[in-house]
């Protein structure tokens, strides 16, 4: 492994092919250790920080503020003290020689797709390829993007579809009662449609109360059940953010909601809060999650718990928490059944998997491994 | 040719009126009307073999009594605020419908809820035939809250949409095509609903007017354009701004009847109206009436009207005031006694004067209502 | 990939999911089916550019052709809209606006306020507006300021497909009478846009593009040509916000404000003439409420003070393009903060 550690646009999300390069958080010569912050990149839907991957000095910053990288494209050179300069420019030169952006293509974009179930046209996206499968299920108000972060490096080795429920992103907007008990038929229903048999059930928020719920009544179907700031143990949730994220319409009042699902609210694109408009926008959407809301949490408490469910469960059970949820208080997660595994992450808010996605996705892995 | 039209109504031998120029299928072909200057009707039915009963006769008393109500509380009306405005309590212009009653009441009595009228910035008569509340009007008229528009309109937008009162309108010709989309809307709804566009001698000659009628006749649409020809275009006479003799000819270039009526008779306009009404209700389109008739005031109040005869206004009033006519008539043929009319008359002026004095009282709006009523939201 | 449309088949299929929604909605206008008591097809045209096509197929005498009469058909549009149905009435170049405007602006305009809030005008009027076509003075303005200055009606000036239909939807569903202005060199751009209906809240400006250095503020067409001068600008080193007001009526000020107060330059890009335009508009905006925020005088670029040429050499100058936005760009990059 050469000395020479190439710092380069990262690709985060699916749909990102480039990042505009922001403020070096530290000065060309710095020495630093693995994970010292180094860079801001903002990407159309949300903005980061770049880490060192190793420690090195930093020798080179190449890419400037407010430049357009595409992913894998050069923004510095992270390397030894040692190592002369000439060596560092001669890699520059023969980097960037050689660099070939990504070109987009459908396949890369991944397309979803469109499944009938029960009379409801149900969107989904498939990743991957292995014999072991799982299933991504978002929260209230999500969709199938709510794993853009998640869903590629969670495919590598097993066949993983991402779901958009009734009601939620590309599918349909008919909800029935809207109760858990109808949206968990419908996900066996979805699970029969694309041919699984079992499935590993990953779900976030109201997800996750869903994947709860259906593992409680189909346990021969769920190998294991990873449950993010989830629904359904116990009863507090923040019914004000339910109530604004239903009535909202404009950019700002949506601004607001979407804040405090994040930590940090500065990882807010404008273009993520457009996206959440443009879904809320269609005809039916306010009624589905009104149905929706009037059943998952009337009143701004969660209807149904299940806590004391967890212990009868025989799959294994991985509960994973944001410090910072103010949405779901992460006291959900304490005093559960010693078999459930229970990881919090500080300085993460209910949007866990987005905010620490290459944490969440280290532990899924390891979790699905261990199965 | 100062006072032309009216020394023509006063000759007493000159025909004011008329005929169908417009033959079309489903009105009588060649029935002839004919309303001489002393207001008495004649009517030949060429091919019609039996002679009709006088229209008079086949209202039932408490429909003349109606009538009566009707004009009378218009007249009135107008009387008290052609003498309010003079004390300079009433706000901007008006303009008044006196010696015009017959023609509001005489089609108006044929309409319903359903049906929807446009008006003319002449318009108090129109609304009160149709129905608006006359402590809504009064208040309107001296800006005050408990207007019908809640003082954000005036004499010249008075509106009453619930009952089918789309508006007086402050643009002369302003109505006709307003009048064709309400039409256009009755008839999707197919409950047999009519609209009526009211337009003056001036608006008669607005390109709107004329835009109407052929929109109405190719889309036959259940609408009736009633020209309120009383002579005076503001101060300019109608026989120099109008080509031709009667804005009635206009109907056959587009193909509906066209029918000229004295406008000072309540029973002609009663009668007119009556037939092109049931035949737009019945889907048979548009009809033009032409009302001959005076006006008692000028243009606007404080119009010196010194384009006027001397005598002009006088003459009419002494000979053929609708109001006095039709009493007479009424007395005469012994339909209604002098007793009830003269019980209408006190209830008509208590309600005016009783509406002055509210009105009058009435708080006027408040600086935020500035700023409401002009979007849903915003 | 969402699936793509063009901005003209955007425009169709609001009006067609609207019309299949509520019975009350009609469209109509000079050859809105376009071949009406021909010999030939009923529905030959759709419209001059083909717009509503096929519409009269599925709705029928919903689908009103008029005769050449825009006072009438405008005004009975109003009229109809004061009586239960919600029209769509189609003033097929916004130039005819001289020959109707009295039934838009003191009619329909008015109704509400003048009527102490009692009438609902639920009205569209659809109108082309823009240059570039060749179609010299009397059919390539931009009049949306001259309706913009009349209180009572609402205006919006679509740059997108996804835009055009979302906006539409809600004119059609706005109890307030709308102006709905069509860019004609807009109807063949494709863009993606989802199948459902949906409606886009007016007065909600699109942030198309964020940066930091300059805020690039317009509507319709020239979002395009902001864009295009954004582009440009990234070699130079300038980052350009570029915002998509969607709506003049109501306008988005905050967005504006807000945008500019990073920046502290503005720059506002109209195709209207230069005189009482919605440039002049946003800059008197940002003067009167953002002085503090600015660090260089307000740009605004617009055609010159004349009729639309008709010669493609002397329309090309007239019309604002990117090189004219990047220029007046760079000019207010030459001031410091």
């Amino acid at each position: 492994m050469s000395s020479v550690h190439a710092l380069t646009m990262p690709k985060w999300g699916l749909s990102m092919t480039e990042g505009e390069v922001g403020r070096w958080l530290v000065g060309a010569g710095a020495e630093v250790g693995r994970g010292t912050e180094l860079v801001e990149i903002e990407t159309e839907k949300i903005a980061g920080v770049l880490e060192a991957p190793t420690p090195g000095v930093l020798r080179r910053t190449v890419a400037r503020e407010s430049d357009m990288v595409p992913v894998g494209g050069l923004l510095g050179i992270l390397a030894d003290a040692g190592i002369p300069d000439s060596e560092i420019d001669a890699f520059i030169v023969s980097f960037q020689a050689h660099f070939v952006p990504e070109v987009e293509s459908e396949t890369s974009r991944s397309r979803s797709e469109t499944i009938m179930v029960d009379g409801l046209a149900l969107r989904y996206r498939r990743l991957g390829s292995g014999a072991e499968q799982a299933v991504l299920i978002h929260g209230f108000g999500g969709d199938l993007n709510t794993w853009l972060f998640n869903h590629e490096e969670l495919a590598a080795g097993r066949t993983v579809y991402a779901l958009d429920l009734p009601g939620h992103g590309g599918s349909s907007k008919q909800v029935r009662s809207g109760a858990l008990a109808d949206l968990s038929q419908v996900l066996g229903g979805f699970l029969d449609g694309a041919g699984l048999t079992k499935a590993h059930l990953v779900g976030h928020s109201m997800g996750g109360a869903l994947a709860l719920e259906f593992a409680l009544a189909h346990p021969e179907r769920v190998p294991s059940i990873c449950l993010i700031a989830s629904g359904g143990l116990g009863s507090e949730i923040d019914g004000d953010y339910i109530d604004g994220f239903i009535t909202a319409t404009r950019r700002k009042e949506m601004q607001r909601q979407i804040e405090k699902v994040f930590a940090n609210p500065q990882l807010i694109s404008r273009q993520l809060v457009e996206d959440v408009l443009k879904y809320k926008r269609l005809d039916g959407v306010e009624a589905a999650l009104r149905t929706i809301a009037a059943q998952f949490c009337p009143g701004g408490q969660q209807a149904i718990v299940r806590r004391h469910q967890l212990g009868s469960l025989t799959m294994p059970v991985l509960v994973i928490w944001g410090a910072g949820d103010r949405i779901i208080p992460q006291t959900h997660a304490a005093g559960l059944p010693d078999s459930v595994r229970r990881e919090i992450l500080t300085g993460s808010g209910h949007m866990v998997q987005m905010e620490e996605a290459s944490k969440v996705n280290k532990l899924i892995r390891s979790f699905w491994d261990s199965v | 040719m100062r006072g032309t039209l009216a020394a023509e109504f006063l000759s007493g031998n000159v025909p004011t009126t008329r005929l169908l120029t417009a033959p079309v299928e489903g009105w009588d072909k060649v029935e002839i009307w004919i309303h001489y200057g002393d207001a008495t009707v004649h009517r030949h039915a060429i091919t019609v073999a039996e002679e009709r009963r006088s229209p008079r006769m086949q209202l039932a008393s408490d429909e003349l009594l109606r009538a009566y109500r009707i004009m009378k509380m218009i007249r009135e009306f107008e009387e008290r605020i052609h003498i309010e405005f003079a004390t300079g309590e009433i706000p901007g212009f008006v303009h008044l419908y006196a010696g015009e009653e017959a023609i509001a009441a005489g089609v108006c009595m044929h309409l319903d809820e359903r049906d929807k009228i446009t008006s003319t910035h002449r318009g108090h008569g129109h609304c009160l035939a149709k129905g608006c509340d006359v402590y809504g009007m009064m208040a309107e008229i001296y800006g005050k809250k408990k207007g019908l528009c809640g003082g954000k309109g005036g004499s010249m937008h008075i509106a009453d949409l619930s009952k089918g009162m789309l508006g007086a309108n402050g643009i002369v010709g302003g109505g006709p095509p307003l009048a064709c989309g309400a039409a256009l809307a009755l008839k999707r709804a197919g409950a047999h609903g009519v609209a009526v566009a009211f337009v003056g001698d001036g608006g008669a000659n607005q390109g709107t007017t004329l835009e109407s009628l052929n929109l109405a006749s190719i889309w036959k649409l259940p609408c009736i354009f009633v020209i309120e020809n009383n002579g005076y275009a503001e101060a300019t006479s109608r026989n120099y701004s109008g080509a031709g003799q009667r804005f009635a000819d206009r109907a056959a270039g587009f193909n509906m009847p066209g029918v000229v009526v004295d406008g000072h008779d309540f029973f002609a306009v009663y009668d007119t109206a009556a037939k092109a009404i049931s035949r737009a209700r019945d889907g048979g389109g548009p009809t033009l009436m032409e009302c001959a008739v005076n006006r008692y005031y000028g243009h606007f109040e404080g119009d010196a009207q010194s384009y006027r005869a001397p005598d002009e206004v006088k003459k009419i009033r002494e000979t053929r005031d609708c109001i006095n006519n039709f009493t007479q008539k009424m007395i005469a043929d012994r339909l209604v006694d002098r007793a009830e009319l003269e019980l209408v008359d006190q209830e008509v002026l208590a309600l005016i004067a009783d509406s002055v004095a509210v009105a009058k009282a009435a708080p006027k709006p408040a600086a935020e209502d500035l700023l409401t009523d002009v979007y849903v939201s915003y | 990939m969402e699936r793509q449309i063009t901005f003209r088949q955007a425009i169709n299929e609001a009006l067609d999911q609207e019309m299949r929604r509520d019975p009350t909605v009609i469209v109509m206008g000079e050859d809105v089916a376009g071949g009406s008591g021909t010999q030939g097809e009923m529905d030959a045209w759709g419209g001059v550019l083909g717009v509503t096509k096929g519409l009269w197929g599925k709705y029928g005498d919903r689908v009103l052709d008029t005769p050449i009469s825009e006072s009438a058909f405008i005004g009975a549009a109003i009229g109809a809209a004061t009586s239960g149905l919600r029209p769509v009435v189609e003033l097929m170049f916004v130039d005819f606006m001289g020959v109707c405007f009295d039934q838009i602006f003191n009619q329909g305009a008015k109704f509400r306020y003048m009527f102490g809030g009692k009438a609902v005008t639920p009205l569209v009027i659809r109108t082309m507006i823009g240059g570039g076509f060749r179609a010299a003075a009397q059919h390539s303005q931009c009049l949306y300021p001259m309706f913009t200055h009349i209180p009572g009606l609402k205006c919006v000036v679509p740059a997108t497909p996804y835009d055009a239909k979302g906006l539409l939807i809600q004119a059609i569903r706005d109890p307030d009478p709308v102006i709905f202005f069509e860019h004609k060199m807009l109807y063949s751009l494709e863009g993606a846009v989802p199948e459902e209906a949906y409606a886009i809240p007016f007065g909600e400006a699109n942030f198309m593009r964020e940066g930091r250095d300059v805020t690039i503020a317009t509507v319709g067409r020239m979002v395009h040509v902001a864009m295009e001068a954004a582009t440009m600008m990234v070699d130079n080193r300038v980052d350009c916000e570029v915002i998509d007001l969607r709506t003049t009526s109501p306008i988005d000020s905050d967005s504006i404000l807000e945008s500019v107060e990073k920046t502290g330059r503005l720059v506002v890009v109209d195709e209207a003439s230069p005189r009482c335009n919605l440039a002049t508009d946003i800059s008197a905006l940002v003067a009167q409420n953002g002085f503090r925020m600015l660090k260089a005088p307000i740009r605004m670029v617009t055609p010159p003070h004349t009729p639309v040429p008709f010669s493609d050499v002397l329309e090309d100058l007239y019309l604002p393009d990117a090189r004219k936005v990047a220029t007046a760009v760079c000019e207010v990059m030459r001031y410091k903060a």
